[in-house]
């Protein structure tokens, strides 16, 4: 199963690499870690994507709240809650496809953000499925490199 | 104004530390030049890894944070051993490194060596302080860490520079964690259900662990046995947690626990499991640990509760809020069927009894053992090193006295019996230390006889000595086909003329018939005193649970036989 945790610690050198070894150490699989500051400087947010059965899930919660620089941690995955990934994808692009990509970049509202003699850079956010539709779409004109962010997910309304 | 190791030994003083043990070097120079001025007695070690095992045993023996300093770079690294030990065995420990400058630090300088990300999965936290105004906020809250909870070891690396740095320190606000959110207990509505288990419980068990005696919850403990009569078996690091000459003490459980302990966790119906976290040395196979029984798991680290053993009852408090609650409760009683299950376990341990005598002209371990026991002062500190003796002083040393036993339980580390002694001497001044350590661990750490003996520490070192390396030895000729590969130890050096190099006294043991008067010359004498013991080197370690069996499935020898038999607990 996959779990979203939304882990707020502290914004110090050094955090990170403690709460990756912690996985590490330990044996759990990240899937996707994300981190950056909050609105409070002092403190960081990490979104933490983690594959594994309940009772990993369970040692994963337990382990992060025992590290010192952890302040808080929350399972949001049955959560309400918006889910971004960004995405930038180098398409090939000559005279005759570049019609084609901006018209699905537009059913995806994704954005063009460069464009080169024989590429178009696009750039896509939404959550994962969007994301994987939007690869699908683009392939079959041949994408040249690909980067993604992991998750970064906020649950709505409050709570 | 002060300087940061004006501030650190300020703090050390405050929090009542007396003695300090360590080893100087270029990076922590200018901390011992006020080190040197200060009242905390600083011991020097002959190797930093002593200083970590020997700042281990007098927090064991104290029940307060042991503190080892070391310079950078080589000085830190050869902490780590000792910092592994106390992490896994949860041993408060406080562990000052020196390191090169702040503006020196990620440039490779001479004996750089990065000490926090070393140690980050081995301590409860690690601190490089990057300017002085921290210091004070990281002591108060590296202190709290280490005592707090489950206690375990600290480090605090500090940059050269800033030993002499100087600052108005208290105009500094420190911070402390009170950040953390609390998360829900539901121990007050499990409470009333593990009452009425343990009350009608037709084989009850408590499992005594290591968390008992860093709580500090002996009597607690001895208060719920005596109510309900359930009797207690522990973990390694659970002796002395209940005083073993009580009738219902049944004894140390596990690979190599006693016949009528395990027998009696292989059939126990409600176990209460106090302070420890299924060690697969103590659980066999995990997958299916007493899948029959009812489990209560009661400890202060919410991480253990299911992690290792899926448990009906896990219950986070700290051990002496729960003993609070349960002993209050008027509805826990003895339950009805707990004299035939006491009698049962009287059976077993007519059965299966661990052998008291010995024929033949080799001397025995355990025999040394036993008759250390017999002679020697009861509030004596037991320390052991680790292999086969550790567990032959497990099965044949009863502990009645409070902190009075040592061990390297869950790292297992060879090397630690003699500096972890030293500290035990330091920590109670005027006990005598009593160490048994094997002929190959004595040899990881023998350079602190010198230490021993600058101090005249009152530590009797009986070398258990059958000039291999016991517990390989087992495995390999039960396990391995008798392929005895790298397990032998030549004899020498000769211990006798060794103890003379550092000018203590040594007598050797040869044969059973002089082991008591050698044993009694050794506890009479004043001071060290090393006891070479030649014993047989045949002997193995039983019982034995064979790794990933069941607690109740053992193999041994029992009463007179002379060949290995099983005994299955189903």
């Amino acid at each position: 199963m996959r779990h979203t945790f939304a882990v707020l610690v502290e914004n110090n050198p050094g955090v990170l690499s403690r709460v990756a070894g912690l996985f590490s150490r330990r044996g759990f699989n990240i899937e996707s870690l994300v981190v950056g500051e909050t609105e409070d400087k002092t403190t960081s947010r990490m979104t933490i994507v983690v594959e594994g059965d309940e009772r990993v899930l369970e040692q994963v919660s337990k382990q992060l709240n025992k590290q010192i620089e952890v302040i808080k941690v929350n399972d949001i995955t049955d959560d309400e809650s918006v889910n971004r990934q960004l995405a930038l994808i180098r398409v090939a692009a000559d005279q005759s496809s570049r019609q084609e990509i901006l018209q699905i970049t537009e059913i995806f509202r994704c954005r063009i953000v460069d464009i080169g003699r024989k590429s178009l850079i696009v750039e896509a956010t939404g959550d994962e499925i969007k994301i994987q539709a939007i690869i699908e779409s683009l392939k079959p004109f041949g994408i040249q490199e690909l980067v993604r962010t992991g998750k970064v997910a906020m649950v709505r309304g409050v709570k | 104004m002060k300087n940061g190791a004006e501030y650190i030994i300020e703090f050390l003083e405050k929090k009542g530390v007396e003695v300090v043990f360590g080893y100087p070097g270029g990076q922590i120079l200018n901390f011992y030049e006020y080190l040197g001025r200060s009242n905390l007695k600083h011991i020097l070690v002959r190797h930093e890894q002593a200083a970590a095992h020997a700042a281990c045993g007098y927090a064991r023996v104290t029940g307060r944070p042991g503190v080892c300093i070391a310079t950078s770079g080589p000085g830190a690294t050869n902490l780590v051993t000792g910092i592994a030990d106390a992490y896994l065995d949860s041993i408060p420990m406080i562990a000052i490194t020196g390191q090169v400058k702040l503006q020196d630090i990620g440039k490779d300088s001479f004996q750089e060596a990065d000490i926090t990300g070393i140690t980050t999965p081995i301590t409860k936290h690690s601190y490089l302080i990057q300017e002085l105004s921290q210091l004070p906020g990281v002591l108060d809250e590296a202190w709290q860490v280490a005592t707090k909870g489950r206690p375990g070891p600290v480090l605090i690396d500090v940059p050269k520079d800033l030993f002499l740095e100087e600052q108005d320190m208290a105009a500094i606000h420190s911070h402390l964690i009170t950040r953390k959110v609390a998360r829900e207990d539901n121990t007050e509505k499990m409470m009333p259900l593990i009452v009425e288990r343990l009350s009608q419980a037709k084989r009850p068990l408590i499992l005594a662990g290591g968390g008992v005696i860093s709580a500090g919850a002996w009597d607690a403990l001895a208060e719920l046995v005596q109510r309900t009569g359930i009797p207690v078996v522990n973990t390694l690091m659970g002796k002395g947690a209940y005083p073993e000459n009580q009738p219902l003490a049944l004894g140390m459980v596990g690979m190599h626990g006693l016949a009528p302990a395990n027998l009696a966790l292989s059939h126990c119906d409600v176990l209460l499991c106090l302070g420890t976290r299924f060690s697969d040395r103590v659980t066999g196979n995990r997958r299916n640990f007493l899948e029959k029984a009812c489990i209560i798991h009661v400890d202060t680290d919410a991480a253990e509760l299911q992690k290792n053993v899926i448990t009906d009852f896990p219950v986070h408090r700290d051990l002496n809020e729960f003993f609070k609650i349960l002993l209050e409760d008027p509805a826990l009683v003895k339950s009805e069927a707990n004299a035939q299950w006491i009698s049962r376990i009287h059976q077993w341990q007519k059965k299966y009894k661990q052998p008291t005598e010995f024929s033949g002209p080799l001397l025995k371990p355990q025999a040394v053992i036993q008759a250390v026991a017999r002679m020697a002062d009861p509030d004596s500190v037991v320390v052991t090193d680790v292999g086969q003796h550790q567990m032959f002083v497990a099965q044949n040393y009863p502990i009645s006295s409070r902190r009075g036993f040592l061990t390297s339980g869950g790292l297992g580390t060879m090397g630690f019996g003699l500096p972890a002694a030293m500290g035990a001497a330091f920590g109670r001044p005027g006990a005598e230390i009593l160490l048994f350590v094997g002929d190959g661990g004595f040899q990881m750490t023998l350079q602190e006889l010198a230490t021993i003996r600058e101090y005249r520490l009152p530590i009797k070192i009986f070398i258990m000595n059958n000039g291999n390396l016991g517990m390989i030895r087992q495995w390999q000729g039960l396990f391995f086909e008798k392929h005895y590969v790298a397990s032998d130890l030549p004899a020498y050096p000769d211990f006798i003329k060794l103890a003379g190099a550092y000018d203590i006294p040594a007598v050797r043991i040869n044969a059973p018939a002089e082991l008591d008067e050698k044993v009694k010359l050794a506890l009479e004498t004043q001071g060290p005193m090393l006891i070479d013991c030649q014993i047989e080197a045949n002997e193995y370690v039983f019982p034995m649970v064979p790794p990933g069996g069941k607690p109740g499935d053992m193999i041994g020898r029992w009463q007179d036989e002379t060949h290995i038999c099983c005994i299955s607990g189903e």
